[in-house]
């Protein structure tokens, strides 16, 4: 048993209201620069749809994640010769407009455009190449509450095995928020496809992140990630990713993402998991064993065995205390309706998500509720079963019908005690839960305080060999070359192609330029 | 005056090119490793254009490189007992031109790539495209050798040049003498080689240090543990 811990994550896709919050703040925090205008390292898509970047699921496409091939565990798009054999033209790399082409709109044409005889108008124009764009093809959310025909949306990879057809009728159609971020995952793809060596796993708190100066480029890991969340900076010509907010996280702060949430339906605690089992678990046979292998690699923080490995490996007091506390472990382990997306990918994604309830379809709504004893059945429900269990575990309906039932029957004690005043036991028997669990789950998920939701130890610094009162007047966190003194000539660009830090061209300075078809036209 | 020149170009700028070079490229990787990439721009257009053209150019660039590198470099002793000097020359000239010619089209190809594909145009160095048209023109030079080549297949003004090549890596005066009669052409490909190194430390092409070899032996995962 190697112990190792991690601040893992939860999100409570039941509260989702898709109001973007986490993506605009991660925006304004990491993502906007030169060279990043596409780039959204959390963002929130409305299900069923094909995502960003496009399809991005259907790994038959894009080769992420992992494959067992006779039994051995490697990236799906091949072994390392044949991944290294690709390094000139990556086949598998997303484009540009598998994403979209990031625009700007020119305000100055609203100031300054000469006498006409219709109000003058902000044209788009693209922050790629300043030229004009016409039409706008896609967006970053583009399918925004359904936006878009249903024949393009049913594309959704979920839909497999799903009689999809009649949910595109207006009276089946459902629909649900999933946002997406790095899964930090035990197994990641994206190191393990990066030619250079410069992804990582960060040992004591599981974050993965790019080493820039180490990275070269090679884009490997774009197409490596199943979940597509290793984005090309074409600026500076490095791989970028999510850093789950990794300064926030060191002095025991929750990601900008989970701090700004309106919905609060985000969750981070800490996870103590056997690193000598992930391989094994992330090599099971059957995609739907994945689900029950990842939880297998969790470790219980309250047994007296494995706190005593976690001492022995290092882990502070502070971590082990948080983790018998976290809100993580509990929505996981201890109440099973928090699952991992997509665990057939096998990369053992840190990130997990407890599936929405929906209403009840109208048809039973209006006269019979077909239940099941004391809470509805499930599989009538406005979101397809099957399509969570495609989302959430490799199809394998069990465990999501467990959860939402949990869920339903939640919600049906707390009516029952708080309403009618008379608590409902048997409701709870049913599902194999206690009243202790049911109030906890109740202060968790449904109240959700601040302090209930993160419960995140900071760094340890102490233990660090690295003094840590050298940093105290540093240069800091910064993007790029930032702290680098080399780039700090007269010059915009030095001889090596580096830019100032205290300069930096952001995607609103691109000038807009007119064409010389338009300019004629317009004389 | 012609020979003055001669010695400048192929006494003196050799090592001034070389220096550069190493030195250069030392700098950059200790001063600011964060500029070096290999610059890609297959998200901004990656189709089977690309993929023609970057393949070609990559492979036949690759063998052209290390053919010169040995060709040059390989004492006459050491293929002597197996291998006439014409002969050598032969397979120089049959191998350079064929991969010569892969490579040709590989950077035409993504030379007309770089200056009609407005995406890639808009968000590229200056560099870039004057790296691509350096080689362009190295590959013509490099190919017209081969006519000239071909008039006297003895092999001995190859053997002139890699005497030249192996006595600048030696350090030996009065190595550029040994070249000061041979064709022009010649000249100007050995010149334009020599700026390409001049060249390198200031553009993309620092990712050729960074070939990843490294990669095969290495595990699927990388930790890193925290100073302790």
């Amino acid at each position: 048993m190697k112990v190792r811990a991690q601040i893992g994550k939860v999100l409570n896709l039941d509260k989702c209201i898709g109001c973007h919050t986490c993506s605009v703040t991660c925006k304004n925090v990491w993502t906007s620069r030169e060279g990043m205008e596409y780039v959204w390292f959390n963002n929130v898509e409305t299900k069923p749809g094909v995502g960003y970047p496009k399809d991005w699921e259907n790994q038959a496409r894009w080769n992420g994640g992992w494959s067992v091939k006779s039994g051995k565990l490697q990236p799906k798009a091949g072994s390392k010769w044949r991944i290294l054999a690709n390094i000139f033209a990556n086949p598998d790399l997303p484009s540009i407009d598998d994403y979209y082409e990031p625009f700007n709109y020119d305000y100055q044409r609203l100031h300054n455009a000469p006498d006409s005889k219709h109000q003058p108008v902000a044209k788009p124009f693209s922050a790629l190449t300043g030229y004009p764009m016409d039409k706008i093809e896609w967006g970053p959310n583009w399918e925004e509450i359904l936006g878009g025909e249903f024949e393009k949306r049913s594309q959704d990879y979920n839909f497999a095995k799903v009689q999809k057809e009649i949910y595109g009728q207006f009276e089946n159609t459902f629909m649900m928020y999933l946002p997406r971020l790095c899964e930090h995952c035990l197994n990641p793809s994206c190191v393990a496809s990066c030619p250079s060596g410069a992804i990582y796993k960060r040992e004591e708190d599981g974050i993965v992140l790019i080493d820039q100066d180490k990275c070269r480029g090679w884009r490997m890991c774009i197409s490596g990630c199943p979940y597509k969340k290793i984005y090309y900076n074409w600026q500076s010509g490095k791989s970028e990713k999510c850093t789950f907010c990794f300064p926030r996280i060191e002095v025991g702060e929750p990601t900008v993402c989970s701090e700004t949430c309106v919905g609060r339906i985000r969750y981070l605690g800490v996870i103590l998991y056997d690193a000598d089992r992930i391989h094994e678990a992330a090599s099971t046979a059957s995609e739907q064993d994945l689900y029950e292998q990842q939880m297998r690699v969790f470790l219980d923080p309250h047994d007296p065995q494995v706190v005593e490995a976690a001492k022995a490996e290092g882990v502070p007091q502070q971590w082990l205390e948080a983790a018998q506390r976290s809100p993580v472990y509990k929505m996981a382990m201890d109440w099973k309706v928090a699952f991992p997306l997509h665990p057939e990918y096998r990369t053992l994604p840190m990130v997990w998500y407890i599936p929405p309830l929906s209403p009840i379809q109208s048809a039973a709504d209006a006269g019979n509720i077909d239940s099941e004893g004391l809470i509805p059945n499930v599989g009538s429900l406005r979101i397809p079963v099957k399509y969570l269990a495609n989302m959430l575990t490799a199809g394998d309906e069990r465990p999501v019908i467990k959860a939402l039932e949990r869920m339903l029957a939640m919600r049906k004690f707390k009516r029952s005690q708080t309403v009618d005043g008379e608590p409902d036991y048997k409701v709870l028997e049913q599902v194999g839960l206690s009243e202790e669990m049911v109030e906890d789950m109740y202060q968790i998920m449904a109240i959700a305080n601040y302090e209930d939701r993160f419960d995140i130890p900071t760094a340890s610094k102490e233990l660090s060999a690295e003094d840590p009162y050298g940093e105290r007047s540093g240069c800091g966190f910064s993007f790029g070359d930032g702290c680098n003194v080399s780039s700090n000539g007269t010059t915009k660009v030095d001889i090596f192609g580096g830019r100032r830090a205290s300069q930096r061209a952001f995607p609103a300075r691109v000038e807009f330029k007119t064409r010389e078809k338009e300019k004629e036209g317009q004389t | 005056m012609y020979e003055y020149f001669h010695d400048l170009a192929f006494a003196v700028f050799p090592y001034i090119a070389g220096t550069v070079f190493l030195v250069g490229s030392l700098i950059r990787f200790e001063k600011s490793q964060y500029t070096w990439k290999s610059n890609t721009t297959q998200l901004m257009s990656g189709g089977t254009r690309f993929r023609w053209g970057i393949n070609l150019f990559h492979i036949g660039i690759i063998v052209l490189f290390f053919g010169h590198l040995l060709g040059l470099l390989t004492p006459t002793v050491v293929y002597s007992t197996f291998m006439s000097v014409g002969a050598k020359q032969l397979v120089a000239i049959v191998t350079g031109g064929l991969f010569g010619l892969i490579t040709l089209v590989g950077v035409g190809i993504l030379l007309h790539r770089r200056l009609t594909d407005p995406r890639v145009r808009k968000t590229s160095y200056p560099m870039d495209s004057f790296i691509l048209i350096l080689l362009a023109a190295q590959l013509i030079t490099g190919l017209f050798t081969i006519p000239v080549s071909m008039g006297h297949l003895d092999g001995q003004v190859m053997q002139q040049i890699t005497a030249w090549a192996q006595g600048l890596v030696t350090f030996q005066t009065g190595a550029a003498a040994t070249i000061y009669d041979i064709h022009w052409i010649y000249k100007i490909h050995m010149f334009l080689g020599m700026v390409m190194f001049l060249v390198f430390p200031f553009t993309r092409l620092v990712h050729i240090w960074s070939v990843p070899y490294g990669y095969i032996w290495r595990a699927w995962q990388v930790v890193r543990a925290r100073a302790v």
